[in-house]
């Protein structure tokens, strides 16, 4: 077949098209649905009220524009209020177990005749990070995770999308990446694998490249106890836990509009192009099952995360240990370190021991808080009390925390480089090494941007 | 193959699940819908619980594919992809569009969700355009019943001049009836009359001139008609598998596989 002749017919095409009245594409489309409209008109009679329209009364408030984001800024209030709330005491109470257990062990073995260094790397170093992450984010995943595993359930989410998405094609971007960007919250690494739900390369890209920017599981734990430690008590004791809950939920926020201010950026500049579109099916509110609830929330999730975070504490608790306890003249390594980082971490109303904490805690970001008080504790005294108040009177009085530094290490936690299962994701997910280095990097220096100029402007 | 109506008669009568046994089946079923409609339910209740999935071919995209007999008929169920649309660039769409042009599907089945008619209707109309062997299986029809909204599958049929019929493909409900409607439409039986775009004068004319010249251009193509529309829109796509002769590919690679084996029916995607 020769292409002069498909030239010739595409040619032709293109005159008869010049025949038709412009808005000739519109005028199909509008008369396919006004067809549609008047065969369903009389071929399906809704007789009565029902659930369905009970459905469709609730989809209207909270989807609808005015209410549509309140409501969800205040459900989500709701959740972090619960999660802040219900934890504390739990905590403390697993904290202090966790650290009798120590000493008793710790007494064990001395009297046993074990050597100091043994005691100390195993006990006061694996075990207490251990002992850390377990006590600091088990309470809240069994609280916050079921309560997130309901709204997905009652099929929530896919109404977030909704209310989301005119944002998300203004900023250049798939509708469906609010979609992955609330899988995030659970965990960034699956919220990249989810990412394939976006069928534009570009746009799936730019869904990759932001997912860090909300705090995963991982990190939620880090800004719950900052929020709790040092926004809290700026009010007074009874609405103190909404004080802390709002507060997550600004930073939450926060990280939402960063999303959209980079995904713009993203497709002004290398990942050019427009926002596609696509239909989103609301499926009906269903009544959620509680047993399979409690089960993917504390199996699937609780578990998973908790086992994770264990599996790099215990390395992580065992390299603390050494850099504090291996001395080059008579300053430990973690303090030599700590000292070199300082100059660039008060740059950023930070410390160098911070920044020491989130080198360690790259595997997982689960880890940052446990390692930097680990960092303090076994630089300076041991204690065993680890109430939060122990905790605050530590950062503050001891180490000169104000609530910049709790401000700008819940935004350095919210910003900066993703954890490395979630680099190996973007790698396997893009297989190109330069996406995975701009998703490392972007974040890493939009963290040290934004916390040098607030540290700068406080 | 009686008439009568046969509500209440045992549907294995005269359906016999054959899973994954493709050698040698008369004819082939296409399975299309919007997402969320029951469609892999039906094809369930068809094939039985056995299935061939592989994908398709150089996409990611999942093709399951199923047989059944009916009636001393050996069909072929494919099971496209869930869409709402067959125009924009997804490859969902793309597969599933593709298929119904280029696979020669003896009869479609679209199915619609009962309780949310206008918006499956869509899908319909874009199906109605690209062949005229369809079938509609209104499927939901209990939780449609349960949702108080009535649905007259006779008007729909009416409408849409194919053969609509109400099913409840979780129980079984309605598929004798729909087996019989797809009988009649493959083997030729049952004549159909599509609706379709009518559009102006001017767009009659335009699409009477180019249909011909496509024709001309790809002898044998399944669906010129729909091929000058797109054109007229001014679908780069389809322009650009006019003019780098991948049309004739597809038609030409239709036409050596027409024999109704098992053999994968060649779809050769843009990528």
């Amino acid at each position: 077949m020769s292409s002069s002749n498909a030239a010739a017919v595409l040619q032709r095409a293109a005159e008869l098209r010049s025949t038709l009245s412009g808005q000739f594409r519109d005028e199909t489309v509008k008369s396919i649905y006004a067809e549609a409209e008047r065969i369903a008109g009389r071929a399906s009679h809704h007789a009565g009220t029902a659930r369905y329209d009970f459905d469709q009364r609730i989809d209207r408030i909270v989807t609808s524009p005015i209410f549509g984001l309140p409501i969800m800024a205040l459900l989500l209030a709701i959740v972090f209020w619960l999660t802040v709330a219900g934890a504390n005491v739990p905590s403390a109470m697993l904290a202090s177990g966790f650290f009798w257990f120590e000493d008793q062990a710790a007494a064990v073995f001395t009297n046993a005749g074990a050597p100091w260094w043994l005691t100390g790397f195993i006990w006061h170093g694996v075990f207490r990070g251990l002992a850390w992450v377990v006590s600091v984010m088990l309470p809240p995943m069994m609280i916050f995770f079921p309560l997130f595993t309901m709204l997905e359930d009652l099929g929530y989410l896919p109404r977030v999308a909704f209310n989301l998405d005119f944002l998300f094609s203004r900023a250049g971007a798939h509708g469906k990446q609010a979609l992955t960007m609330a899988m995030g919250f659970g965990c960034n690494a699956a919220g990249i694998i989810s990412t394939r739900v976006i069928d534009s390369p570009r746009e799936r890209l730019v869904a990759i490249l932001t997912n860090n920017f909300v705090p995963c599981n991982g990190r939620f734990p880090t800004l719950i106890l900052l929020a709790t430690i040092f926004v809290g008590p700026l009010v007074s004791g009874a609405v103190a836990s909404i004080a802390a809950a709002g507060t997550v939920v600004g930073v939450v926020l926060i990280g939402v509009v960063v999303t959209l201010a980079v995904s713009w950026m993203l497709s002004r500049t290398v990942l050019k192009g427009q926002a596609s579109a696509f239909t989103l099916e609301l499926p009906p509110y269903r009544r959620p099952g509680i047993l399979r609830i409690l089960y993917t929330s504390i199996i699937d999730r609780t578990l998973f995360v908790l086992w994770r975070a264990v599996l790099t504490a215990a390395p992580a608790g065992a390299v603390i240990w050494l850099l504090a306890n291996i001395f080059v003249g008579d300053v430990s390594l973690a303090r030599h370190i700590s000292n070199a980082l300082n100059p660039l971490g008060h740059a950023i109303g930070l410390d160098g021991v911070i920044l020491l904490a989130y080198i360690i805690a790259i595997p997982a970001n689960e880890i940052v808080v446990p390692t930097l008080l680990m960092v303090y504790l076994g630089t300076g005294m041991m204690t065993d009390d680890v109430s939060l108040e122990e905790i605050k009177r530590l950062l503050v009085t001891e180490h000169g925390w104000t609530l910049l530094t709790a401000v700008n290490l819940m935004l350095f936690s919210l910003l900066h480089n993703p954890c490395a299962t979630t680099i190996i994701t973007m790698y396997k997910e893009t297989l190109s090494l330069k996406w995975t280095v701009v998703g490392t990097l972007l974040p890493l220096s939009l963290a040290f941007l934004v916390t040098f100029i607030v540290a700068s402007i406080w | 193959m009686s008439a009568h109506d046969c509500g209440s008669c045992s549907i294995n009568a005269e359906l016999a699940r054959m899973g994954v046994s493709l050698d040698k089946v008369d004819r082939v079923i296409a399975l299309a819908g919007n997402p969320n409609t029951g469609k892999s339910t039906l094809f369930n209740a068809l094939t039985g619980l056995k299935q061939h999935t592989g994908n398709w071919p150089g996409k990611t995209v999942t093709r399951a594919e199923g047989a059944f007999a009916f009636d001393h008929v050996r069909y072929k169920l494919v099971d496209l992809p869930g869409t709402y649309s067959l125009l924009s660039a997804s490859h969902d769409e793309e597969i599933a569009r593709d298929f119904l042009l280029f696979g020669h599907p003896d009869t479609t089945i679209v199915v619609v969700d009962a309780t949310a008619i206008e918006r499956n209707l869509n899908l319909v109309l874009q199906v109605l355009e690209i062949t005229s062997r369809v079938v509609i299986a209104v499927n939901l029809m209990d939780e449609a019943k349960r949702k108080n909204i009535e649905v007259d599958v006779r008007s729909l049929s009416r409408d849409l001049g194919v053969p609509a019929v109400g099913i409840t493909a979780r129980t079984g409900n309605g598929i004798h009836a729909l087996l019989e409607a797809v009988a009649g439409v493959s083997s030729g039986s049952v004549h159909t009359e599509p609706l379709r775009i009518k559009g102006t004068p001017e767009f009659q004319r335009a699409i009477s001139e180019l249909g011909p010249l496509i024709e001309s251009l790809a002898p044998g193509v399944p669906n010129a008609r729909w091929i000058a529309i797109r054109l007229l829109d001014g679908d780069a796509e389809v322009e650009q598998a006019l003019s780098s002769g991948r049309l004739v590919e597809l038609v030409a690679s239709q036409q050596e596989t027409a024999q109704r084996s098992s053999a994968k029916i060649s779809l050769q995607g843009t990528q």
